[in-house]
């Protein structure tokens, strides 16, 4: 009876659409979230970690050598001397002044006759920062090139990339797109279809059960089995909208976060679209048979969600591993672990680097295992004991 | 005789009780046997009712009629389809109504009897027809878009009925047809229940009440802890005593001491 099975995949959809409310909250606020908490943690950290372009360090030294002086001058930096170096350590924790400099008396003779091989301890010079501070981390950074810059100057016999225009990272644009979106992205869509799963699911199994609608659908002649596909089918695709919103998010504030130029799936074929859309569906699919078999067990909606956090959880830290062990797994068992399967294939889809075989192998091991959801489901929709204990 | 069309044969079901469950009902058995060797007959144009009191299997033998639980031992023959090796085809010979069937909170009457229509495979011209009828019989019709949440108990409870009879089943099975309701909506059913009769269905009901099983029954069984004590028609159950002076007669009987 093919007719049951559409009969409760149009109920379910029209159960969850038919509360705007909760249809809006799931589906399209996640998204809208993600994409504004994104791009405001993407602007804040920029402005966080960056100083104004016309900023001039206060610098403050103590027997500031004339060598020093001269190379400051021509850096644009301003130095002070220090009146008293306890009252300059005050001002700098008050962030009032950004470095304190103290060189040895007479430092550029010690330098002059200071011999490498000697093993005697080298001429030092202190500088004493706030790293709390960004204008103060900018001051020392200044003043350490500079005076690096120096001691190199003084004893120079090679350079490593004197940096000349050339240049020498030679990945490509997509590459780096490439490197970041395959360890970003396969744990936050994990985490996405998860959560449609979860807003969805519990509701839909767990709740009928609360509520004593499901035994209403059960003295019908619907088979169990439509029943289950019904609202496997129609839990999915809710969940594949809610997870979609949430990917849409976060690819569009992407490029802020990241501090990247244009869109970030540039590089990406339809192919990869394609190849995308396949994994997902497929893990949606079984992400909903596991959370459906787990709510038909379950009491109520409470006790449904308080037994998927673990899984959840440990769907997230699967998701974890993406951004370690430099791309997907080559391994072909790895396409066999529910989970892990998923995440390595969107890695290294994300990589650019797509194998059909491992992409065939996920989504048919995936759709298996749902197959064998499905079944556990209409077990457990024919037993007593899981639809009517007390 | 009119001919059989409910068929019980020693229906047997025990619960294995949890210990949270051994507390409630205060016992330290492990096992709760609820229905034992129940065996009863109805026939096509009667109401059958069970009596019994509360505990006594009533709810847990209709249950296993309209096939939502398994018997452990004994069967059941619904117009000739067995509730233990043909559970779908009882289904759609039966109309089955207790108070734990609740309806979706989010649909209104009309979704909800197209939707059971569907799953009851009745076709569309059918529906609309029974529908109207029934909708305008229990004064659902001006209720017929209003969300089930935001509806009176009483017609909740008119919606339950009307939606466990879309595909208009020959045998109505009603657990406490009455519990619950006010003295209108309880008449409004008891007189839909004695129609239902009229047009040659079997009802069986199942109840506490004497005053019910007399207004409204042909025949009737008592139940006493599981198992069934005593079933025939009104008149030979009461021996020309009323009907609540001979439960108790049985009650003692049964239970000894106890009672
Ligand atoms: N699912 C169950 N688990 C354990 N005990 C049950 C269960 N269902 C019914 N019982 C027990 O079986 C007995 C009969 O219950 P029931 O059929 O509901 O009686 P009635 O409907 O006549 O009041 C009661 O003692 C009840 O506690
Ligand atoms: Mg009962």
């Amino acid at each position: 009876m093919k007719g049951g099975m559409l009969t409760i995949f149009r109920k379910e959809l029209a159960r969850f659409f038919g509360d705007k409310r909760t249809a809006l909250a799931t589906i399209l606020l996640p998204g809208l979230l993600i994409f504004a908490v994104y791009t405001f943690m993407g602007s804040a950290l920029s402005s966080q970690f960056s100083v104004d372009e016309d900023f001039v360090p206060a610098v403050q030294a103590v027997n500031l050598p004339g060598s020093v002086s001269a190379l400051a001058g021509q850096a644009g930096l301003d130095i002070q001397p220090a009146q008293d170096v306890e009252a300059a350590k005050a001002l700098i924790q008050e962030e009032e002044l950004d470095l304190l400099a103290v060189f040895p008396p007479d430092f550029d003779g010690q330098v002059a006759g200071y011999d490498v091989t000697s093993g005697a301890p080298a001429p030092a010079v202190e500088l004493y920062y706030n790293s709390a501070s960004v204008n103060s981390s900018a001051a020392y950074a200044q003043m350490a090139a500079l005076l690096e810059g120096y001691e190199t100057s003084l004893s120079n016999k090679f350079d490593v990339n004197p940096g000349d225009g050339t240049t020498y990272d030679l990945a490509t644009q997509a590459d780096t797109a490439g490197t970041l979106m395959s360890s970003m992205m396969p744990m936050l869509l994990m985490i996405f279809l998860f959560s449609g799963c979860m807003a969805a699911a519990p509701e839909s199994i767990a709740g009928e059960k609360e509520r004593g609608t499901i035994a209403t659908l059960l003295i019908t002649p619907l088979r169990r089995r439509d029943l289950a596909l019904g609202k496997i089918c129609a839990l999915s695709i809710i969940a594949l909208l809610s997870g979609l919103s949430s990917t849409i998010g976060t690819l569009l504030s992407m490029p802020t976060l990241m501090q990247m130029e244009g869109g970030v799936g540039a590089a990406y074929t339809p192919v990869h679209y394609l190849a995308l859309c396949l994994i997902i569906l497929s893990t949606v699919l079984f992400i909903v048979a596991c959370i459906s078999l787990i709510s038909a067990f379950a009491r109520t909606i409470k006790e449904a969600q308080t037994y998927v956090t673990p899984l959840m959880i440990l769907a997230m830290v699967v998701g974890v591993t993406a951004m370690f062990g430099g791309g997907a797994s080559p391994h072909l068992w790895a396409y066999f672990i529910p989970f892990y399967n998923s995440v390595q294939a969107m890695a290294g889809l994300f990589a650019l680097e797509l194998n059909w075989t491992h992409l065939l192998l996920t989504v048919g091991c995936n759709l298996a295992y749902t197959a064998l959801g499905v079944w556990g489901l209409t077990r457990m929709f024919n037993s007593e004991k899981v639809m009517f204990q007390r | 005789m009119s001919d059989l069309i409910l068929d019980v044969r020693g229906l047997h079901k025990s619960f294995r009780l949890s210990a949270k469950q051994q507390k409630i009902e205060k016992t330290k058995q492990k096992v709760k046997v609820a229905v034992n060797d129940l065996s009863f007959t109805a026939h096509r144009g009667e109401i059958f009712g069970l009596l019994g009191p509360n505990g006594a299997g009533k709810t847990t033998t209709l249950r296993m009629l309209a096939t939502l639980i398994r018997p452990d031992a004994g069967d059941a023959l619904v117009d000739g389809a067995s509730i233990v090796k043909e559970p779908e085809r009882v289904r759609e010979r039966i109309g089955f109504l207790t108070s734990e069937l609740k309806l979706e909170d989010c649909f209104t009457p009309n979704y909800l009897y197209d939707f059971f229509s569907h799953l009851h495979q009745v076709p569309a011209e059918v529906r609309g027809v029974r529908k109207q009828a029934l909708f305008s019989r229990f004064g659902i019709d001006r209720f017929a878009e209003v969300k089930v949440a935001d509806l009176s108990t009483g017609m909740k409870q008119k919606v339950s009925l009307v939606i466990s009879i879309v595909h208009d089943p020959d045998i109505i099975i009603f657990d406490e047809p009455t519990n619950g309701l006010d003295v209108i909506t309880a008449k409004v059913v008891t007189d839909f229940l004695q129609e239902l009769r009229g047009r040659g269905k079997t009802v069986l009901v199942s109840t506490h009440i004497f005053s019910l099983v007399e207004k409204l029954c042909d025949r009737v069984g008592v139940i006493i802890d599981g198992a069934m004590a005593l079933c025939g028609t009104l008149d030979e159950v009461c021996q020309g005593k009323s009907l609540e002076d001979r439960f108790f007669d049985l009650y003692v009987e049964r239970m000894g001491e106890d009672a």
